[in-house]
């Protein structure tokens, strides 16, 4: 790596055929997510089958892009000395309105003014070429 | 099947946690864990017939027989078993099934991990990681979901919102379990009694959790011997009987837990309650998995000794220490006996097998009929309870 300084290695996400539309959507700044024909849940992460009922029937839909916080917490020390340069950051679970979960950051304001509830909205960070990371700051209003 | 009363833990052998080792194999921390316990158990080396053991770094493949051919055992029944810190439990009932099927009749249970020092930023990634390429490293580590103190901070955050317990209370299970500590000479931070101040004013790790609420990793091993309840008469140790049982698992990532404040214990306390035939007003000693004060807490009330949301006010007015009302985790607890990798999650059975066998010295808790043990693994990920006796 060349540069003035020398970048932290961040860990790129290996897409497979299963995630792949959904990293193709991330990167066109889109959210989506799976969704279960034969018992109408919404699936995240990207599976084979419905973690629900089994059923193989996934189709790929356009998810809202907003959620509440479920927890969360505020990495005072990297978690990792990849992240050493972020810190403090806030890792959180969000439940999206959909309803499944996912793990991912809330960016883009004080991480000592998250809490548990908050409402949040997606939003998108380009860590790569390919690869755009699904992250969440407060929602307006 | 029912595992009740058909073997028995007759051997010990634990390795006193170090910070560092120096040009160590895990395969020679296991196999001195190992022969420790088949010398405790007074069970003749060439009767070892079961082999159960944890993944091995230096052999990510074929680790039973890597172990069977250091170690030079023949077994007609050979495993490894994979379930993080609950391992160690997991072996346990899993020995006991081996035998009561007739697999074989004495099985040696090995975990234990290696630590070298490494330069400042280096080898930190903690189990999973780099390495792995599941969806674990396509949807949690690119966030900094990294190791496990983000996540039972999370757990933590979560159950201080919907039950608020107070971080004095959470607090008094790191002092309580260090005062257990100081009376065993074995436990890394034996001689170092520590107050809930003490806690409290340790550094903020990851929001709530501070320093000392915080497992830190160790190398060192523990093994068991394992045999049928009739080879286990008249041995050098009183056996400690299995008599109940289970596990459960539901998730990798915490993320995908079903609830992060009602755990997978539930399913597999009440699973070894009911195979034991004993109600928890029995147990007179909890060795539960402790990598954070938060998870004592958790396990305390999905094991079913207080109700939901009364873990606070139950450390809080009972006393944890050897000699109190309500003993846990008599060794220390992995928070100040050490974490020795898997062997940390295997601490909670040696502690429990030699308290049953009335052989834990100063620490040893009165009367002791009964011990339930919970091995926890990954993000409250795999649970494995136990429960042990005197008698079948």
């Amino acid at each position: 790596m060349t540069g003035e300084r020398a970048e932290p290695p961040r860990f790129l996400p290996q897409p497979s055929p299963v995630s792949q539309p959904f990293w193709e959507a991330a990167r066109r700044h889109e959210l989506v997510l799976q969704r279960c024909s034969g018992c109408e849940a919404h699936v995240f992460y990207p599976r084979y089958n419905c973690p629900h009922c089994g059923s193989r029937d996934l189709e790929w839909v356009k998810a809202l892009g907003r959620g509440t916080v479920y927890s969360y917490t505020v990495a005072r020390r990297p978690t990792h000395p990849a992240f050493a340069d972020r810190v403090p950051y806030v890792i959180a679970i969000v439940e999206l309105e959909e309803g499944p979960r996912m793990t991912t950051n809330i960016v883009d304001c004080d991480p000592d003014s998250v809490h548990i509830d908050m409402p949040v909205a997606v939003t998108f960070e380009d860590i790569s070429d390919e690869i755009s990371l699904v992250m969440f700051r407060p929602a307006a209003g | 099947m029912s595992v009740r009363g058909r073997a028995a833990i007759v051997g010990v052998g634990e390795l006193k946690p170090t910070r560092y080792t120096e040009g160590e194999t895990t395969l020679t921390m296991l196999a001195k864990a190992g022969l420790l316990a088949i010398e405790d158990s007074g069970i003749p080396f060439e009767e070892i017939d079961g082999l159960l053991t944890q993944p091995l770094p230096e052999a990510p493949m074929l680790a039973p027989s890597t172990m069977i051919e250091f170690l030079g055992i023949r077994a007609n029944y050979a495993e490894v078993v994979d379930l993080g810190g609950a391992t160690g439990a997991g072996m346990v009932w899993r020995a006991a099934a081996a035998i009561a099927a007739g697999l074989c009749a004495t099985c040696l249970c090995l975990t234990g991990a290696r630590r070298e020092q490494r330069p400042e930023g280096r080898g930190r990634m903690g189990w999973g990681g780099m390495r792995d390429a599941s969806p674990y490293a396509e949807f949690e580590v690119p966030y900094g979901a990294i190791g496990a103190n983000f996540g039972y901070a999370q757990i933590a955050m979560r159950y201080m919102h919907e039950y608020g317990a107070k971080p004095e209370q959470l607090a008094k299970i790191a002092v309580d379990q260090r005062y257990n500590a100081c009376a065993n000479p074995d436990a890394i931070f034996y001689g170092q009694p520590i107050t809930i101040e003490d806690v409290l004013s340790s550094p903020l790790i990851v929001d709530p959790l501070h320093m000392l609420e915080i497992v830190m990793p160790a190398a060192g091993a523990a093994a068991v011997v394992v045999t049928s309840a009739e080879r286990a008469k008249g041995l050098a140790n009183s056996p400690a009987y299995v008599l109940g049982a289970g596990e459960r698992c539901t998730h990798k990532a915490i993320t995908y837990a079903p609830s992060l404040t009602d755990s997978a214990i539930k399913a597999a306390a009440d699973t070894a309650f009911e195979m034991a035939g004993i109600g928890r007003e029995d147990i007179g000693l909890a060795s539960i998995y402790d990598c954070y004060t938060i998870t004592v807490l958790l396990t305390l009330e999905d094991a079913g000794f207080c109700g939901k949301g009364e873990g606070g006010r139950f450390v809080e007015e009972l006393d944890l220490r050897y000699h109190g009302d309500f003993p846990v985790n008599t060794h220390g607890g992995q928070l100040s006996f050490g974490q020795a990798g898997l062997a940390g999650g295997m601490s909670h059975v040696t502690e429990a097998a030699r308290q049953v066998q009335r052989r834990a010295g100063e620490r040893q808790v009165k009367g002791l009929e009964f011990a339930y043990v919970n091995g926890n693994g990954g993000i409250m990920s795999e649970q494995a309870s136990l429960i042990l006796g005197r008698n079948p």
